[in-house]
């Protein structure tokens, strides 16, 4: 389906994750964001940085990876993204939900 | 007679789950490991996490052991069915196939159960201890690691569980 974000038609999934994430832009994370009720910091978008770069290096995410980037600790992860960390994220980074189990 | 326009009225969506109540009785790798997966892949789902350990599953619990935990290689028939058990009972056997084991799991991103429990807690998660089990195995408080959130007994398990939309998993 397709979803209008910083007026920008976006083709999204029906979990709302990114099918092209080379659509994404940095104002369409902090508009998806805020609808979910988080302000973004330059801690969060350091993150979602982190996320895009290792997706576009086929780099399979999982919650321990991101905790041993050095970038934040697990608690701090979750604390920066209420509601599953890993899934919040990655779906405001404009890249697929991590098929993940750790 | 009436006739109704809609027989099969739409069922309303089904609540998703909220909090899950592991609950793990067992001490071998693989039992433990399937705890810690569903409690912390629960967390990261968003919902919350509650785990306690009982009986062999307290193995889990303890400092000095969590991270060394075995699988079976005697009277498991899914462990290598053509190796002979007399083979697999061979003195270091169940060690080695253990720490082969665990070498595959960390390749797959999958933490020893020390690192794991602290993810579990760093997501919120909370991690119990089965007051009648560590009694009868006459386990001190300082064996358990630093993350335990206490010995607390069956009733006090299950005010853990409190919520409509909990589920409780039984290992």
């Amino acid at each position: 389906m397709t979803l209008t974000i910083d007026s920008v038609p976006v083709e999204v999934n029906d979990e709302g994750y990114f099918l092209r994430p080379e659509q994404w832009t940095l104002d369409m994370a902090h508009e998806m964001a805020r609808s979910v009720g988080i302000e973004l910091t330059e801690k969060h978008i350091e993150i979602l940085h982190y996320l895009r770069n290792r997706y576009f290096e086929d780099t399979p995410l999982t919650l321990r990876r991101v905790g041993k980037s050095g970038l934040v600790t697990i608690k701090e992860f979750y604390g920066l993204f209420p509601g599953g960390p890993l899934k919040v994220s990655s779906r405001i980074a404009g890249i697929p939900k991590p098929a993940s189990c750790v | 007679m009436e006739v109704l326009t809609q027989p099969f009225p739409k069922a309303p969506d089904p609540q998703p789950v909220q909090k899950v109540l592991v609950i793990v009785s067992k001490g071998t790798l693989e039992d433990v490991y399937a705890g810690l997966i569903m409690a912390n892949g629960a967390l990261m789902e968003g919902m919350e996490a509650k785990m306690f350990f009982t009986f062999f599953g307290l193995e889990a619990i303890r400092k000095d052991r969590q991270d060394h935990l075995h699988t079976a290689t005697v009277g498991n028939p899914a462990f290598m069915q053509k190796l002979p058990t007399m083979v697999a009972g061979l003195p270091g056997f169940e060690a080695f196939a253990s720490t082969m084991m665990r070498k595959e799991m960390d390749k797959l991103d999958i933490p020893p159960v020390s690192e794991f429990m602290e993810m579990i807690v760093a997501g919120g998660g909370e991690i119990y201890g089965c007051k009648l089990a560590v009694d009868m195995f006459k386990i001190e408080e300082d064996e358990f690691i630093d993350d335990l959130a206490g010995v607390i007994t069956v009733g006090d398990m299950y005010a853990l569980a409190a919520g409509d939309a909990t589920q409780i998993i039984f290992i």
